[in-house]
């Protein structure tokens, strides 16, 4: 693509905060007519924020931008349209009950009193065909798969005049061939000077899709690549970072014996299709097993199937010996296994809830909390004071809701409820997420706390350098498999990159030595 | 952050005036003085022994539904079947007391109440079995339970269990035969109808409390209500909580219904639930879903009603402008719900209509 001087877009030094998260840090972008950036970061790592700054929906606390090379303000979607911005976000904006020609036209400015949906609908399908996409104009929206809902979001974007069009991970949804089509429909609009900004954290559709590629970690923009002049791997590993937060002191283990194994455990996600495929492995007694690779690979799934959340399809899980394969939820509690989800405010507490009533979760059962089903209040009290004094949680007073604390006690109080009650295995996933440097830390050293007690750890992390100062092995998932499981003590963080971009374990460190 | 009890009540007396002004203009439409109605309605239930246990009377089964209603809407699941709960509680009930005439009270009064706090139950644990284990709507399955529940009733009254007298006198109205006296509520205060249901009424206000607050049950229950995924993840089995709230829901409005024929009626007839199976779930969300918020947020209705009759019969005015005044009152009652819960809301509404003049002439030039 011919670089012109002025670039159609350009976001300068944005900056966004909410309630104890620095969202975008002094992020930069900029696009050129014709051109596909690509945003690639990990969930949380601000890249939706970003874009719902520049649609309007979110106001930067600072930071510039301009379009076509003048500065402009964006209050609102509908600026931002005037302006050619528009955005497919990743929940469809359409109206079920109302046809594609009439959801196309929803909200437009200077409609007639009854528009001549006979026209919109022409209109409409030249410019499908322009753009071969196979769209009826007159179909209700819920009679459409979700692929064709999504050209329908992009053809209301392209009738109103959109120049520059933010997709919110569009492949998230799709079938490889509708990705494919996807990508045909950016070619033709990049052809005819267009613009695109595509938000994902998978590098394969990066370089499918894209001309530069914008790598976001922690709210800020950590690389500037040219497509054409990079790789999968070291995307991978731009963005999962390689930065030493601090060393912990990790004692030799010893492993006992086998608390967890997993036998070729097969697993479906909510859309019924396959996350997990064929996955073994176990973890003995003072053992942390590390499971490194990009998000949405079936780590979620794992920790489902482990904890009794999800069923799997095939396979078996043993837990210190005994087959709990699709076990209730509370059977795998009473069998011994901890969870910290990666969802702490939708999962792992209830943020409506007193902070005393969440940390007794998994206590409320049985005495000293509940005797014959009546609860004693006063000993929750008592065992929350204990909990927030041993994990230095910091909140007003136990009875406070929840929701009303940071994320990084809201995770201590999660941490100290999962890890009292542990009884062999501790599952924690993506356990220090979104934690600043403190609280990170605090979270580690219990972890390695729990191994030096003789527990066995799952630790899902998207973090390689996290993996490797905790974890004693780690095995790499890839789209639901494992690629191969490393020691952590000679881990190669290139060897690792390779697995996690679907490299199997032997190719990736014969061509990492190599 | 949360305002002083006066702050309260003066929104709620404001929410009162601004609905009474509204149906002054009706009434003056209808040719009634607005003042003489009104000192009928307000004036009425309070001013005499008769107003206030009469208030305390119509609280009674709106008090026992909306105890139902916090249990049901505290554990995620709303119940909109309170008027079918209400009947089929009745009638079993009601069927008890009549086939056991030669109980002592004792042991009837017990067993009546107690078997139409099973049928209500039932009845409310079908639309909750459906939702748990077949995602069925529960609003729809509640609403088609009322008209089911009041059919099924209707036709028990007028066929196997109407009063023999009726068939006997060939009047055929749909009532059942008078229940055994043993069976009956004895009254609380003498020559009114204020019974012993306020008490029962009372005392179940402060077991739900405990129930939901000091029960691994109602833990379990708020938790599934709070967050349905954390409760599943805290090894708390959703399902059975969904069907046990609505059960528990139903049973508390079908023990509304028998305690309104066993206080009151003394035999069951047709229209017995009086609406208050919708009333009821008014009431327990003025009383912020709380079991004791509940005992004032019915009194304050059951008031409410009373007024209105009186005020029907001081100014001659066509019911429909009555229940148009009551619906009134109720929905700026409710409506003032959000000053209590977000103060700050009055302070932005008055804000926006002050809003200087420049910004709302840019708001205008947006679309053009």
């Amino acid at each position: 693509m011919a670089e012109e001087p002025t670039p159609i877009l350009k976001m300068e030094n944005i900056t966004k905060r909410f309630p104890g998260v620095l969202a975008n840090d002094h992020a930069n972008i900029e696009i050129y007519p014709g051109e596909v950036l690509a945003l690639l970061g990990e969930n949380g790592a601000g890249k939706s924020t970003l874009m719902n700054v520049l649609v309007g929906l979110y106001r930067p606390d600072e930071g510039d931008i301009f379009v076509r090379g003048e500065h402009v303000e964006i209050h609102s979607p509908s600026d931002a349209a005037a302006l050619g911005i528009g955005m497919v976000h990743q929940n469809f904006m359409l109206v079920p009950t109302m046809t594609v020609a009439e959801n196309i036209i929803l909200g437009m400015d200077g409609l007639a009193f009854r528009p001549d949906l006979d026209k919109v609908a022409r209109r409409i399908q030249e410019i499908a065909e322009h753009y071969n996409m196979n769209v009826d104009p007159y179909a209700y929206i819920w009679q459409l798969s979700v692929g064709e809902q999504q050209r329908v979001e992009i053809l209301k974007l392209i009738y109103r005049g959109a120049e520059i069009l933010i997709l919110d991970e569009p492949t998230a949804v799709l079938t490889p061939q509708e990705s494919h089509e996807l990508a045909n429909v950016l070619k033709v609009m990049t052809s005819e000077g267009k613009s695109a900004v595509f938000i994902t954290h998978k590098m394969e559709e990066v370089m499918e899709f894209s001309h530069w590629v914008r790598v976001l970690r922690r709210g800020r923009v950590v690389d500037v690549k040219k497509t054409s002049e990079t790789n999968p791997q070291e995307l991978a590993r731009l963005m999962v970072g390689r930065e030493v937060l601090f060393r912990l002191e990790k004692e030799a283990s010893e492993p006992g014996d086998v608390v967890l194994e997993l036998q070729n455990v097969y697993a479906d996600n909510e859309k019924g299709l396959p996350a997990l495929q064929d996955v073994s492995f176990t973890i003995r007694q003072g053992e942390i097993l590390g499971i490194a690779g990009v998000a949405g690979n079936g780590q979620r799934q794992l920790a489902e199937v482990i904890t009794g959340l999800r069923k799997v399809t095939g396979g078996h899980i043993y837990i210190q010996g005994d087959e709990e394969t699709n076990h209730s939820p509370l059977r795998m509690i009473k069998a011994g296994v901890s969870h910290i989800p990666a969802d702490r405010i939708g999962m792992g507490a209830v943020g409506d809830m007193a902070v005393s009533d969440n940390l007794a979760m998994k206590g409320y059962r049985e005495p000293p909390m509940a005797d014959g089903g009546i609860l004693h209040p006063q000993l929750i009290l008592e065992f929350a004071r204990k909990m927030i004094a041993a994990f230095r949680i910091a909140t007003p007073s136990p009875a406070t809701h929840i929701k009303f604390l940071s994320g990084g006690n809201i995770q201590k109080a999660i941490l100290a409820r999962e890890i009292d009650a542990c009884k062999g295995l501790l599952v924690a996933v993506y356990p220090s997420r979104g934690l600043d440097v403190g609280a990170t830390e605090s979270v580690r050293k219990r972890l390695l706390e729990q191994r030096a007690q003789g527990r066995a750890v799952l630790l899902i992390s998207e973090d390689l350098d996290e993996l490797i100062t905790i974890a004693d092995r780690i095995a790499v998932l890839f789209e639901g498999r494992v690629m191969g499981i490393v020691d952590s003590h000679n881990a190669d963080i290139d060897a690792l990159g390779l697995m996690m971009a679907g490299v199997p374990k032997q190719e990736a460190i014969a061509e990492t030595s190599g | 952050m949360k305002q002083s009890i006066w702050g309260k009540i003066l929104i709620l007396i404001g929410a009162v005036v601004g609905a009474l002004l509204v149906g002054a203009l009706l009434l003056l439409i209808a040719g009634a003085n607005p003042l003489v109605a009104y000192r009928a309605m307000l004036i009425g239930p309070l001013s005499s022994r008769y107003g206030i246990t009469e208030a305390l009377v119509k609280a009674t089964p709106l008090l026992l539904v909306g105890l139902g209603i916090v249990i049901a809407f505290r554990s995620g699941i709303l119940n909109i079947g309170g008027e079918g709960q209400m009947v089929i509680g009745a009638l079993a009930g009601s069927a008890c007391a009549l086939a056991l005439p030669d109980l002592p009270g004792i042991l009837l009064l017990p067993m009546t109440l107690l078997s139409s706090f099973l049928a209500g139950a039932v009845w409310g644990g079908i639309p909750g079995w459906l939702k748990a284990r077949l995602s069925v709507n529960e609003i729809l399955s509640t609403i088609m339970l009322n008209s089911i529940a009041l059919q099924l009733v209707t036709f028990m009254l007028r066929g196997p269990l109407i009063d023999p007298q009726e068939i006997a006198y060939g009047t055929g109205f749909p009532q059942t035969a008078q229940l055994p006296e043993q069976s009956w509520l004895p009254r609380l205060i003498p020559r009114t109808r204020l019974h012993w249901g306020f008490v029962v009424a009372l005392l179940l206000a402060g077991l739900v409390y405990v129930f939901l607050w000091r029960t691994s049950l109602g833990y379990r229950m708020r938790a599934v209500g709070a967050q349905k995924e954390a409760a599943r993840y805290g090894g708390i089995q959703v399902e059975n909580s969904l069907v046990l709230a609505m059960a528990l829901s139903g049973g508390f409005a079908g023990l509304a219904g028998m305690v309104e024929v066993l206080g009151i009626h003394h035999r069951l007839l047709d229209g017995i639930s009086a609406g208050y199976g919708f009333s009821g779930i008014v009431a327990a969300l003025f009383g912020q879903l709380h079991p004791l918020g509940t005992i004032p947020a019915a009194i304050l209705f059951g008031a409410l009603t009373l007024g209105a009759d009186m005020m029907q019969r001081a100014v001659e005015v066509p019911a429909a402008i009555v229940l148009t005044i009551q619906g009134l009152v109720v929905l700026f009652v409710v409506g003032s719900d959000v000053l209590m819960r977000r103060p700050d809301f009055l302070k932005r509404l008055l804000g926006k209509r002050m809003m200087p003049i420049p910004e709302e002439t840019s708001q205008e030039e947006v679309p053009s």
